[in-house]
């Protein structure tokens, strides 16, 4: 049993740790945030210069073959910084179903053009309806001669609005909620048929919501089992929550430690209001709400990595810890940094509404207990 | 990073299982529910025995001192097996508190004095810190010993001195100086509670049981050699000693034990035609508690790791305390839920058969004296004071 990290993580994790210092500071991630794209091609293409595109990747396509700890460390830092450029829609929604369902050629194809940042990928399984269910799925994609067709819509997807592919779930049998017949297809978002509707969330996200209208994909185009899309779905989703949570923790080590700074140097009454009782347990309580999360991340990090049965309690534990850790820590950033809590100005409450975009992507704590607890009690 | 056992550390599980399973028997545990005292100590003392032949009565202590020599891993596996097998851990007094006290500041003369019989069990300790006037401000105490040729002469009183009706030896703070800074002038003797001028008088507790005590010192001697370490500097040793106290006061391996049960009860209970365990409400209730205890499962892994590659345990200490104490009231808690009005019955001769019932009595004892456990060790609002200055520097 040990907790330590490898020579070649604790190098990763610096390398992205510095860029984000030097070159990702909160001015420029504003200025990306209020661009016209929402991201910048320039740092994709470093981060592509400097390998993290191909950190999940297995090596004959090019990629790193990282395993679920350096990913852990890499979404940390990028959570630290705020990073708004696609690495989960793109690196591990896209690239993940790719890596673990596609066929070879398909795999081929687009695996090295997402390692050398000429490919933005997104994961289009949303609808409408759907809220967390990632089985309820109305979109249906019907054989017409050698081709699917595919016509539903698709709302807040991560990415939308600057993917060029996107991999799209539909239902090719069963009925709107049954957890077969749920298919997954590649395709490319100029194809003929398919709308696409952008539009930014509050943490500085460009989404889309896409609309299909009888859009043709070559069968070639299927990614995983037909009618199995389901478990390839989940397990691809099992493994961004564990990078979410890992981003998460990154931002609340950032609102810990700067609200700490805050109340050492804040005066009031001709005190720093960090000498009174009152504020140091509360932020007791927040350092100890984000060690428990850290360890439950450990948990369920070490669960994926050796595959154990119980890795999916250990990350639907860990969903429901960031949701109720993120919230007090953030609330009580903002309440402790007073009314420059409340400003736009101040880099605080972005990080709160990257922590609560957090919260809802792939399920909110919620939902996530009643996961843990059907696998626990039922 | 990795928490895997390897073949060996399976291999220790196996061994441990197979030697609870032979050594802790039904006979021994039927001693150990008893509600006659001296029956019960006997038992306690009995189990340690057997754990001291086997070697694995002391696994925090170093190898040269009687300890085991295992890693933090075997150390986990070992709490782990013995909390899931319902085995109480041993009484904390000689081998978690003043046994680490002696071996790192003791004279050799001292340890071999006192140390065989600790490891042994063959004398019972007890705490002698907290006062009437002196509780989580411990600095503040008052009991005094004043050197009187190679004596100290020791008046005062001591209080919430759990088993002290059992005791041979207590260890004790004293005020010795009054000079100074208030933790300056504190020494750290070791009094034979047989010595003339103890006195002990019994508190029952909420619990309607008799554990806690007050112990009175009136004019007691106590040779200079019982003193630890110099004189004025107590303070010092027992702190390095509150950190070992708080470490092990977290209990994860129990708590996991005690939700284990709860769990056995509630899908036994009936709620409107179901088992409750089916009952959302009360899924959300027990998975609250359980996420938590996964998580300060790996906090205390992580906290045993780093104490393993050399560091000491620090004020990481503190989280555990607080937060594994937390947990062991939740957990007491939901077994009173899952008892209903069986909770209120008091200790009687009727078996479960009669009563209808078989935890309700123990789950509200347990929950009851379970209060303590916030209030212990330094209470935790206490706990909070040192990490907001230990770890966050305000």
């Amino acid at each position: 049993m040990n907790f330590e990290f490898t020579e070649e993580q604790i190098m990763l994790r610096d390398s992205v740790a510095r860029f984000i210092q030097d070159e990702y500071d909160f001015d420029m991630r504003q200025q990306i945030a209020k661009s016209a794209q929402g991201i910048s091609q320039d740092q994709w293409g470093t981060f592509a210069e400097l390998g993290w595109l191909s950190i999940p990747f297995a090596e004959e396509h090019g990629g790193f073959g990282g395993s679920a700890v350096d990913v852990m460390l890499v979404m940390e830092q990028l959570g630290k910084g705020l990073v708004l450029e696609p690495y989960l829609a793109t690196v591990l929604l896209f690239g993940g179903l790719l890596q673990k369902g596609a066929s070879a050629p398909l795999q081929a194809k687009y695996i090295p053009k997402i390692i050398d940042g000429t490919c933005l990928g997104a994961f289009a399984y949303l609808e409408r309806q759907s809220r967390y269910e990632l089985a309820d799925v109305a979109s249906t994609a019907s054989l017409k001669g050698s081709d699917y067709v595919l016509n539903g819509e698709k709302v807040v997807v991560l990415n939308g609005a600057n993917a060029d592919h996107a991999i799209v779930s539909a239902r090719t049998s069963g009925g709107q909620s049954d957890e077969s017949g749920i298919s997954l297809f590649l395709i490319p978002l100029d194809a003929h048929g398919v709308q696409r509707l952008g539009y930014r969330m509050m943490d500085g996200q460009l989404v889309a919501n896409l609309v299909f209208k009888d859009v043709a994909v070559p069968a070639a185009h299927l990614v995983g089992e037909l009618d199995q899309g389901l478990a390839l779905m989940q397990d691809v989703v099992m493994e961004a929550n564990m990078a979410l949570a890992a981003e998460a923790l990154g931002i609340m080590e950032q609102l810990n430690s700067k609200t700490l700074e805050y109340t050492k140097t804040r005066k009031q009454f001709g005190v720093a209001i960090g000498s009174f009782q009152a504020l140091q347990h509360r932020m007791v309580d927040t350092f100890m709400a984000y060690e428990q999360t850290k360890s439950l991340l450990y948990r369920a990090v070490c669960a994926l990595t050796d595959d154990e049965e119980d890795a999916a309690t250990a990350v639907h534990a860990l969903k429901v810890m960031v949701d109720r850790a993120g919230k007090l820590i953030f609330s009580e950033a903002i309440q402790l940094h007073g009314g420059m809590g409340l400003t736009d100005e101040l880099d605080i409450g972005h990080f709160a509404k990257r922590l609560m975009m957090i919260n809802t992507t792939f399920g909110n704590g919620d939902h996530h207990q009643a996961q843990f607890n059907a696998l626990r009690y039922n | 990073m990795d928490t895997a056992f390897s073949q060996e550390e399976l291999a220790f599980r196996d061994e441990v299982r197979a030697f609870i399973a032979k050594a802790y028997d039904a006979e021994l545990q039927a001693r150990l529910a008893s509600g006659e005292p001296q029956v019960y100590k006997q038992a306690v003392v009995e189990w340690q025995k057997r754990l001291h032949e086997k070697g694995w009565i002391a696994p925090n202590w170093p190898v040269e001192h009687g300890g085991t020599g295992w890693d933090a891993t075997r150390q986990f596996i070992y709490d782990s097996e013995r909390a899931a097998a319902g085995v109480r851990d041993v009484v904390p007094f000689g081998l978690k508190m003043v046994g680490p006290v002696l071996y790192t500041f003791g004279t050799q003369a001292q340890k071999d004095r006192f140390l065989p019989a600790i490891l042994a069990s063959d004398e019972w300790w007890c705490q002698g810190y907290s006062e009437p006037g002196s509780g989580s401000d411990l600095a503040s105490l008052k009991t005094k010993a004043v050197l009187d040729g190679d004596e100290y002469v020791v008046t005062g009183a001591k209080i919430w001195t759990t088993y002290a009706q059992f005791a041979d030896w207590i260890f004790c703070l004293v005020r010795t100086s009054n000079e100074g800074k208030k933790q300056e002038g504190i020494s750290f003797l070791l009094i034979d509670m047989k010595s003339p001028g103890v006195k002990v008088n019994p508190i029952v507790s909420i619990d309607n049981h008799h554990s806690l005590n007050e112990v009175e010192f009136n004019d007691v001697r106590v040779p200079v050699a019982n003193r630890i370490g110099e004189e004025n500097k107590g303070w010092t040793y027992a702190k390095a000693l509150l950190a070992h106290e708080r470490t092990s006061i977290a209990g994860v391996a129990d708590t996991k034990r005690g939700l284990n049960l709860v769990r056995e009860y509630a899908k036994r209970e009936v709620n409107g035609g179901k088992s409750l365990l089916a009952d959302p409400m009360f899924q959300v209730r027990m998975s609250d508690i359980e996420i938590e205890l996964m998580a300060l499962e790996f906090t205390e892994l992580r906290v045993l790791a780093a104490v393993a590659s050399g560091g000491a345990p620090g004020a990481e200490s503190s989280l555990l305390k607080i937060k594994g104490t937390e947990l062991q009231q939740a957990v007491q808690s939901l077994t009173m839920e899952v008892a209903a009005y069986y909770q209120g019955v008091l200790p009687n001769d009727l078996g479960a058969e009669q009563l209808g019932h078989e935890f309700g009595s123990k789950a509200r004892q347990s929950y009851m004296y379970g209060r303590a456990a916030t209030v212990y060790g330094g209470s935790n609002e206490v706990q909070k004071n040192i990490i907001a200055k230990a770890v966050l520097g305000l």
